[in-house]
């Protein structure tokens, strides 16, 4: 039997509000300091890393090389290559399962999702802990003893005079939306199923079939 | 006390409010911006002040016609151009007046124009830069002290000659002043960046020209300028120059003239004078001579100057926001005449004239006059108007600021200024739409008012809240150079549109080094080029070695930040010239000549960040015909290329870098080994 209606269009609106997260910046890390008041920013998008303003990025890079951290090179992060791929295959594959309907599918395909999401998140902190930790202390003038300096995956932390804040920005706005449809699909389509075979049945006894 | 009280005499300020009272009304709390930009020319010092208003606060001081040395203007290789003039590079000029571009009678927040009096120039500064961008020679004039007065939509910047001189130059005695000597009106074409040009000038009768301005609304097409010495005397001017009733407010309309230059009624006189442009991209000046300019006469182009009998050796000729009124200021003058447009041109069309002079009507002065400000105070140089009817001008003698109403010419309120007030300045005081809040005394006076310093004491301006009935003195404050006029614009017009930096990707210096990889040395014959990078906190090459003494070294200095205010700066050891500052995105360029062997440190100036202390380097210099090899260490930028390349990373080459490259790289030093 197909899912509800219901459930099948949340998975069609979960499908494309992750492919909208293509378009919009997944998220936001921000940088503030006393001298540098108007903020410093970086957006992670999925197949790239830019600066909110045009030079943040290289004014980012600057900074770090204080302190012996990599320079961010978009191009050198593996994971922003595959995962539009990613992201266009899961939304495709999402209108598929809601076109065809069948509950088992969209259960599978909301697990998938939730699981890539939860890796891309782990991915994220990674890297963030890689660039945080592994400091090339050999050439950093600026060294703190014991101090690293990864970014939260959400909220704020202190860095030195840095204040940087990490935040889902639009995209991932989308993205977690899209999820928690994903999600919500298969929960809703039992649901919804359990009223269908209750009416059903009552109807068919109605009509003495049973 | 007795002392206080006998050097604190009766001339207790008399507009003045409590002290409570101005305070408030200046303050400007910190990290709160100021309302208006205030652009005071620097007069002896060649150079603008910018303060802001009503703080008083001094912003930044922009180098135009004079050397300066805390940036290099005028000393680095770029800049050197932009002092350039006919008679070779001058380091000095005398500043005296500021103009703001207009459109449709209102300042627009495009341009300042000022002038350079002693080697006539006028000279574009733009507003979101604050760095004189083009600076235009005027020939055939002997001293531009009436300049520059710009035409309501930025047509033309009005430049009239001083002292009348043999025009063109000639060798005859001073004798044959009435004769041979003449003075010039030059229309400079403004209102396209980098192309400014004397349109054409027109030859009038060897006075001494001053101030004007354009005329607005119905008399846009015209515009006023005063002339004294009608005596045409050329000896003892303070008594030759000062015996006639009148001398001449000249009445010109441009529009007429533009016509005749137009349809080929002016000469084309060759004479040469230079236009030196800093090129946008490059941020290298450029210096070339003109070789003929378009000259009117008034026989040429008749009915397009007339002469308006004014009282008496007249400085100001200002026209209200109305565009209707032409008020005088008469240094000798004991009333303000101010004469009436209207009148004007029912004279012209009456023929209402006294007589002609080089075939310049005289006009009848009662046939144009509108009224006269009677009691005005001794010796009324210039007005300014706030919008609402009235009219403020200054009187240098009586050393005061008399408000006036247009139209029943009594003087309605005076106010003392300390000491010896040249002109005044209301913001937008020249446009169609003054804002009538502020009016700045400018002074030539400053004694008592605050610490000596020695025989010479700071400059003064004086700031009066005008928004009611009274004139209020509600601050002094000090300022550079002697401040003849000023502007002032409303914050709000420029302040969002002010360059943060130069892109480094637009950036087309034939030298430049985009990256540090770009960086290194490069020898032609005796001159040394070293090609050098500098961000936070280092350069790139920070050692040089191989140089000789008596080579021409020439540091190209790329700062490669691309981050508001951090500007690098680069000095050397011994350099008689100057430093640099280089602002992001810049390359400027640094020449120094190594008198002896040695090893010479050189270092940035400007500090950048924590490290400013450790960016430095040397520049090792050997006998000539040494035979220590050319090179720079560029072993950091190799250093990091190679760090990052081990991460199988390439690093990011800064945006458009490759784009401008084959400008960039033609014909450049080939430098270090690169690492690639
Ligand atoms: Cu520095």
């Amino acid at each position: 039997m197909p899912a509800s209606l219901r459930a099948r269009l949340m998975v069609a609106v979960s499908a494309v509000a992750l492919a909208g997260a293509l378009f919009f910046p997944l998220w936001r890390v921000s940088l503030t300091a006393p001298q540098y008041p108007e903020g410093l920013g970086m957006h992670i998008w999925a197949h790239t890393v830019s600066g909110v303003e045009p030079n943040d990025l290289q004014n980012i890079n600057g900074l770090n090389h204080y302190i012996g951290m990599k320079t961010i090179v978009p191009e050198s992060i593996p994971e922003l290559r595959f995962m539009p791929a990613g992201i266009v295959a899961m939304s495709v594959a999402g209108l598929l399962v809601a076109a065809m309907g069948r509950r088992r599918w969209i259960l599978a395909w909301g697990s998938t999702l939730l699981l890539s999401a939860v890796v891309g998140l782990v991915d994220f902190w990674r890297w963030e802990y890689d660039y945080g930790h592994n400091l090339d202390l050999e050439h950093a003038p600026i060294q703190v003893p014991g101090m690293s300096y990864q970014p939260p995956l959400i909220g704020s932390k202190k860095l030195l005079n840095f204040t940087a804040t990490s935040l889902p920005a639009t995209g991932g706005l989308l993205a977690i939306a899209s999820v928690i449809l994903a999600v919500g699909a298969p929960l809703v389509a039992r649901h919804d199923d359990a009223g269908r075979r209750a009416s059903s049945t009552a109807h068919s006894r109605a009509r003495g079939i049973a | 006390m007795v002392y206080g009280f006998a050097c604190a005499p009766a001339n207790r300020p008399a507009g003045a409010v409590g002290s409570a009272d101005a305070a408030n009304k200046v303050y400007v709390a910190p990290g709160q911006h100021d309302e208006f930009y205030a652009f005071m020319s620097g007069g002896f010092n060649g150079q603008i002040g910018v303060y802001g208003l009503p703080s008083g606060r001094l912003l930044k001081i922009i180098p135009v016609f004079s050397q300066f040395p805390e940036n290099g203007w005028g000393y680095s290789e770029e800049t050197k151009p932009m002092l350039e003039t006919t008679f070779g590079n001058i380091p000095w000029d005398d500043l005296h007046h500021t103009a703001l571009s207009q459109t449709n009678g209102e300042d627009d927040g495009r341009w300042i124009f000022v002038n350079a009096n002693n080697t006539p120039r006028v000279a574009r500064v733009d507003l979101n830069t604050f760095e004189a961008s083009e600076i235009l020679q005027i020939p055939n004039s002997g001293g531009n002290h009436g300049s520059p007065f710009i035409t309501s939509n930025s047509e033309y910047v009005i430049a009239s000659t001083r002292f009348s001189v043999p025009i063109p130059q000639a060798d005859v005695p001073i004798a044959d002043y009435k004769k041979a000597f003449k003075g010039t009106i030059s229309f400079i074409a403004a209102n396209e960046p980098g192309k400014m040009d004397v349109a054409f000038q027109l030859l009038v009768p060897g006075y001494d020209y001053d101030l004007a301005r354009a005329g607005k609304g119905p008399s846009k097409d015209w515009v006023f300028l005063t002339s004294y010495n009608s005596e045409q005397a050329y000896e003892k001017l303070e008594i030759n120059a000062s015996k006639a009733d009148k001398d001449f407010i000249a009445a010109i309309n441009w529009k007429s003239l533009e016509a005749c230059a137009k349809n080929g009624k002016a000469e084309n006189w060759p004479v040469d004078y230079t236009h030196n442009v800093m090129d946008e991209f490059s941020r290298v000046a450029r210096s070339e001579t003109k070789k003929s300019v378009k000259m009117l006469t008034p026989q040429s182009c008749p009915n397009s100057i007339f002469f308006l009998p004014t009282p008496k050796s007249p400085h100001g000729a200002d026209v209200d926001p109305s565009g209707e009124y032409i008020v005088a200021g008469g240094k000798l003058a004991t009333v303000i005449p101010v004469h009436s447009f209207t009148k004007l041109q029912q004279a012209i069309k009456d023929k209402a004239f006294e007589t002609e002079i080089s075939g310049i009507p005289v006009l009848k002065y009662e046939a144009i006059l509108a009224g006269e400000v009677k009691d005005p105070g001794l010796g009324p140089l210039h007005t300014e108007f706030d919008g609402k009817g009235y009219a403020y001008t200054s009187v240098f003698i009586s050393s005061e600021i008399v408000k006036w109403k247009l139209g029943t010419w009594e003087v309605v309120d005076r106010t003392p200024t300390y000491y010896s007030v040249g002109h005044l300045m209301i913001p937008g005081g020249a446009t169609t739409k003054p804002a009538g809040k502020y009016a700045v005394a400018l002074n030539k006076i400053t004694k008592d008012r605050y610490l000596p310093t020695g025989p010479e004491l700071t400059q003064s301006a004086q700031l009066y809240d005008i928004s009611g009935e009274k004139m209020k003195l509600i601050l002094d404050f000090p300022t550079t150079g002697e401040p003849h006029y000023a502007n002032a614009i409303l914050a709000s017009k420029i302040e969002k549109q002010q360059k943060k930096y130069y892109s480094l990707a637009e950036n087309r210096h034939p030298q430049v080094a985009k990256a540090e990889r770009d960086a290194g040395v490069e020898r032609k014959g005796k001159v040394v080029h070293v090609r050098m990078t500098a961000i936070r906190s280092h350069f790139a090459p920070d050692n040089i070695e191989g140089v000789q003494v008596g080579d021409t070294v020439l540091f190209h200095i790329t700062n490669l930040e691309q981050d508001w205010d951090i500007p690098h700066g680069f000095a050397i050891q011994g350099a008689i010239n100057s430093e640099l500052l280089i602002m992001p995105g810049e390359t400027r360029t640094l020449k120094w000549i190594p008198k002896s062997i040695g090893v010479f440190p050189m270092y940035c100036t400007d500090f950048c960040s924590a490290l400013h202390q450790e960016m430095q380097g040397y520049v090792r210099v050997s006998p000539v015909g040494s035979s220590v090899p050319l090179t720079a260490n560029t072993l950091k930028a190799k250093g990091q290329v190679a760090r990052a390349a081990q991460r199988g990373i390439t690093l990011p080459t800064p945006p458009g870098s490759s784009a401008g490259a084959v400008d960039a790289h033609a014909g450049h030093p080939t430098g270090t080994p690169r690492p690639r």
